[in-house]
């Protein structure tokens, strides 16, 4: 809208500042306890379009504000680098159908060895480019890490996450809280 | 033998293209330090790199450049923009560079994607009634099997709500349980929202496909639905 220069009486805005406002708020009760004991290691990927396209350090900072709620400060884990300064995980620019998955799996290496080196189990990925991108790599380099949408953990967070909403959740989790 | 470049007979005819549509792509200031290519996940990959692009950009040699098919490899994730010094634009030689193949030679999944979302308001095709029958189809198992959110309401086109919240495509047609989630989370905190019926899906493949026509009138029935149809105050992305 603003390339094209669009008037519109609309504001704009992520699911994830609404989410954090929602927590500050206390309209959305969730915290970290369902980790307390299971410790569970999460990472995340800060996708391009918002972080460092547009919002940069802000978003960075609010999407770590909302996971690190949900699974608790000690069990997440940064990639390096991260943040504005993030590796694109590859399937951005419509690479997922540019047709030329030997590169862009070359390409996306970079994301699945940082993925590796925090050792978490779970890569939360809020845009859903990055969420196939990087599930993808993983199978591809043989990765056993899996990749969740923020809304599957915040609902698993409390105890409200349905028996079939579940595909992307690990052996460990799959049943929990059921 | 090789010979001197001679600057003055320089043609950049293609460099001027871009430079006249986005002045402050700056192409002319490259140092050539290489910052760009030594962050950049596709350097390398088809024997290309961001350094060596804009190289070739500013010796002329558009014949090449516009053969590459990096163009495609190339996320335009801003990285080297980022770390420039200079602050040179390249994914937007990298756009540009898109937008100048033509339009039936641009890869054949991101052009069916694009044309997609023109056509039906979503990348993936599917026609506006199948996705307000799955949605209500997923809201209404959740009110039967869920007894914490029997009374859960969710709405396509619901006039004078305050957000309207857009959802990738991919969701309602290859994993519609993947909705539900969000939609208990905006049940608990009593959130006002419905989905658009028009341009509904969050994704862009127009954009990635440079196809500025297809972009621009997306956008504009998008922000029309909105504004003059529904009067939502707030458009959430939720990706």
């Amino acid at each position: 809208m603003r390339k094209f220069n669009i008037p519109h009486k609309f504001e704009f805005t992520s699911i994830i500042q609404l989410y954090g406002q929602w927590i500050r708020e206390g309209k959305l009760k969730v915290n970290s306890d369902w980790n307390r004991d299971l410790k569970v290691k999460f990472t995340v990927q800060d996708p391009c379009n918002i972080v460092r396209k547009t919002l940069r350090q802000e978003m960075a900072d609010e999407l770590r504000f909302v996971v690190k709620t949900i699974v608790g400060e000690e069990n997440f884990v940064d990639m390096v680098p991260c943040g504005v300064n993030n590796y694109c995980c590859g399937g951005g620019g419509g690479a997922l159908q540019g047709g030329f998955p030997e590169e862009r799996r070359a390409y996306g290496k970079i994301k699945f060895d940082q993925v590796m080196s925090t050792g978490a189990q779970y890569v939360i990925a809020p845009c859903h480019n990055c969420h196939s991108q990087i599930e993808d790599v993983g199978h591809h380099y043989g990765g056993n890490y899996r990749v969740l949408h923020i809304w599957t953990i915040m609902c698993l967070a409390m105890g409200i996450l349905g028996e079939n909403e579940r595909t992307y959740l690990g052996p460990g989790l799959a049943d929990y809280g059921l | 033998m090789t010979s001197p470049i001679e600057l003055d007979d320089l043609e950049c005819e293609f460099k001027e293209e871009v430079l006249d549509r986005v002045p402050d792509a700056l192409l002319d200031l490259c140092m050539t330090c290489g910052t760009c290519t030594g962050g950049c996940p596709a350097s390398g990959l088809m024997d290309m790199d961001p350094r060596k692009l804009l190289r070739m950009v500013n010796f002329g040699m558009d014949e090449a450049v516009k053969k590459s098919k990096w163009a495609w490899v190339c996320t335009m994730c801003a990285r080297c923009v980022n770390a420039c010094p200079m602050k040179i634009n390249i994914p937007k030689l990298v756009y540009n560079l898109r937008g100048a193949w033509p339009r039936d030679k641009r890869p054949k999944g991101i052009r069916g994607s694009c044309d997609q979302h023109i056509r039906a308001g979503n990348a993936m095709g599917v026609p506006t009634a199948d996705f307000i029958w799955t949605v209500e189809d997923v809201a209404e198992e959740i009110r039967e099997t869920q007894p914490q959110f029997k009374d859960m309401q969710v709405s396509v086109d619901r006039v004078g709500a305050y957000m309207a919240i857009n959802q990738n495509s991919r969701e309602p047609v290859t994993e519609p349980d993947e909705l539900g989630p969000l939609w208990k989370i905006l049940n608990i905190v009593d959130a006002d929202w419905t989905y658009p019926s028009v341009m509904w899906a969050g994704e862009n493949y127009c954009l990635f496909l440079a196809d500025e026509e297809g972009w621009r009138y997306i956008m504009e029935e998008f922000v029309d639905h909105i504004d003059n149809n529904l009067g939502c105050k707030l458009v959430v992305n939720t990706e």
